[in-house]
């Protein structure tokens, strides 16, 4: 009878399932990228410490910054999702006069931002700050130390972290229901309305969303696996055995 | 000796941490082609003092004037930074790169050098250091003193006319410390203006045109290698010395 009915459900209302897929995947991987975009420009601010010779103007926006962005986070951290979409939907709908699925995308970026910018923080700070002065006793501006230097490793450390935001964001884009787009809950929501199988139908969601995820996990995990991956292998670039350590220098010429 | 004109001049600088004051004062010079060592116990200032002249921390009065500029009023930072070369106890090799990368992006960043000048720089003074073979190795799977080496290639890239060491075999293995000390020999005789701080006090004896050996912030006493081990005028650096031996 249940497994009857799950399979006359997804015969019939396969496509409006697979449509909720899509949308569901659009805004949760959109959300995600601006989210990150967000983070690690305010995460990557609010990390970055000033020049030693910064002057008050600089001090002054570098503290103006702190205060906004420790604002955004607050509110953003501190409110769910779903009163956010409500709020920001309606409270804009008139100034902005935008659909359901470009206020989810928003909302979930900024939302997601918020959560992004601690992660790049600690993850700027978990870096050896060795790191830094190494780079800039070599003369890199503190940009340049930061975008070649810090961040990469930052990215690389936090990366578990940043991942589960996907994670977490397939899960949760279905709070976005509440603003009428047709993502994954939505469509099972609806269908569970009109064919009264309500255990059948959630239970259907239910496998989607969890094959999502695994989905999403698995590709995680292979990338973060190539990231870690050490390029151990040793490019021979002259006859100086590598093996002799005590082996000083092949050329006298300097 | 020739004619060296003075290439640091430190005139009574000061630095203080919150309520610790970790140089009270202190007057130091070091002339072209000069390879000073700077002794002393842990906390008497002499880090302090190799990181103020780089500009990685600010002495809070006195002057200091590298190549006859007053660096503490410099416009230009990072074009003064390049010029000095460092070498830390950590190494600090950047981990998101290779060893030659290590090697050729400073030079790229910085001195604005295209990719194939600062590879073939990169390789000759990996060379150098005996680590050419390893240039497409990944620096988290060297040895400390192939760390170390590397570090001291990738600052020889920016071709400094001073090179700083921060204590460059302390966190290695005691089998790694010659072949790091042996790299900085060569330097040395080949010419390269060095101020080493450093524990090493055979290194010191040997390679050292002068030693300075500091003391709670102050410059105790200076000297050659031989007045200075052989026949230390104050008492202070005789119990130094004598502790030093004893390790």
């Amino acid at each position: 009878m249940f497994i009857q009915n799950c399979y006359e459900i997804l015969s019939k209302y396969g496509s409006s399932l697979l449509l909720g897929v899509r949308t569901t995947l659009i805004v949760a991987l959109t959300g995600t990228a601006f989210g990150l975009i967000l983070g690690l420009l305010v995460g990557g601010f609010r990390a970055a410490k000033l020049d030693l010779t910064a002057g008050a103007a600089a001090k002054f926006f570098k503290k103006l910054f702190d205060i906004v962005a420790n604002i955004y986070i607050t509110v953003f951290r501190g409110t769910p999702m779903m009163v956010q979409a409500v709020f920001l939907y309606y409270a804009l709908l008139n100034v902005v006069h935008w659909d359901a699925l470009t206020a989810a995308i928003v909302v979930i970026s900024i939302n997601t931002g918020a959560y992004m910018a601690e992660i790049v923080r600690s993850g700027i700070q978990a870096v050896d700050k060795g790191q830094t002065e190494a780079a800039r006793s070599l003369g890199m501006s503190n940009a340049q130390c930061m975008f070649a230097v810090v961040l990469p490793q930052a990215i690389r450390n936090a990366f578990p972290a940043i991942g589960n935001e996907l994670i977490v964001n397939i899960k949760d884009s279905s709070v976005l229901m509440i603003i009428s787009i047709t993502e994954l809950m939505f469509q099972a929501k609806s269908i569970a309305g009109s064919t009264f199988h309500f255990t059948e139908t959630y239970f259907i969601e239910a496998m989607i969303y969890l094959l999502l995820t695994s989905v999403a996990s698995f590709v995680l995990n292979l990338i973060e696996k190539r990231m870690n991956r050490t390029a151990t292998l040793t490019i021979p670039m002259s006859d100086t055995d590598p093996t002799n350590a005590s082996l000083m220098r092949t050329s006298k010429e300097d | 000796m020739q004619a060296e004109q003075p290439i640091v001049e430190i005139r009574d600088i000061r630095k203080r941490f919150g309520n610790l004051e970790v140089l009270k004062g202190v007057d130091f010079s070091v002339r072209e082609k000069e390879v000073v060592c700077l002794i002393g116990r842990s906390g008497s200032g002499k880090s302090t003092l190799l990181r103020c002249i780089n500009l990685l921390e600010r002495a809070d009065s006195g002057t200091i004037r590298v190549f006859g500029e007053d660096i503490l009023h410099t416009k230009d930072v990072n074009a003064y930074r390049a010029k000095v070369g460092m070498c830390f106890q950590q190494f600090n090799l950047f981990s998101n790169m290779n060893v030659l990368e290590n090697c050729t992006k400073p030079q790229c960043m910085v001195l604005k050098r295209s990719k194939e000048e600062a590879r073939e720089i990169a390789l000759h003074r990996l060379d150098q250091v005996g680590m050419r073979g390893f240039a497409g190795a990944d620096v988290r799977t060297i040895s400390g003193g192939q760390k170390q080496r590397v570090a001291i290639a990738r600052a020889l890239c920016m071709d400094p006319k001073l090179m700083l060491f921060d204590e460059p075999t302390s966190a290695l293995d005691p089998e790694m410390v010659g072949e790091v000390l042996n790299v900085m020999k060569d330097l040395a005789e080949k010419g390269l203006t060095m101020i080493v701080v450093t524990h090493e006090m055979n290194f010191a004896r040997d390679v050292a045109d002068r030693v300075v050996f500091m003391d709670q912030g102050k410059i105790e006493e200076e000297g050659t290698p031989e007045e200075l081990f052989s026949h230390p005028k104050s008492p202070r650096t005789e119990a130094f010395l004598r502790s030093a031996a004893n390790k």
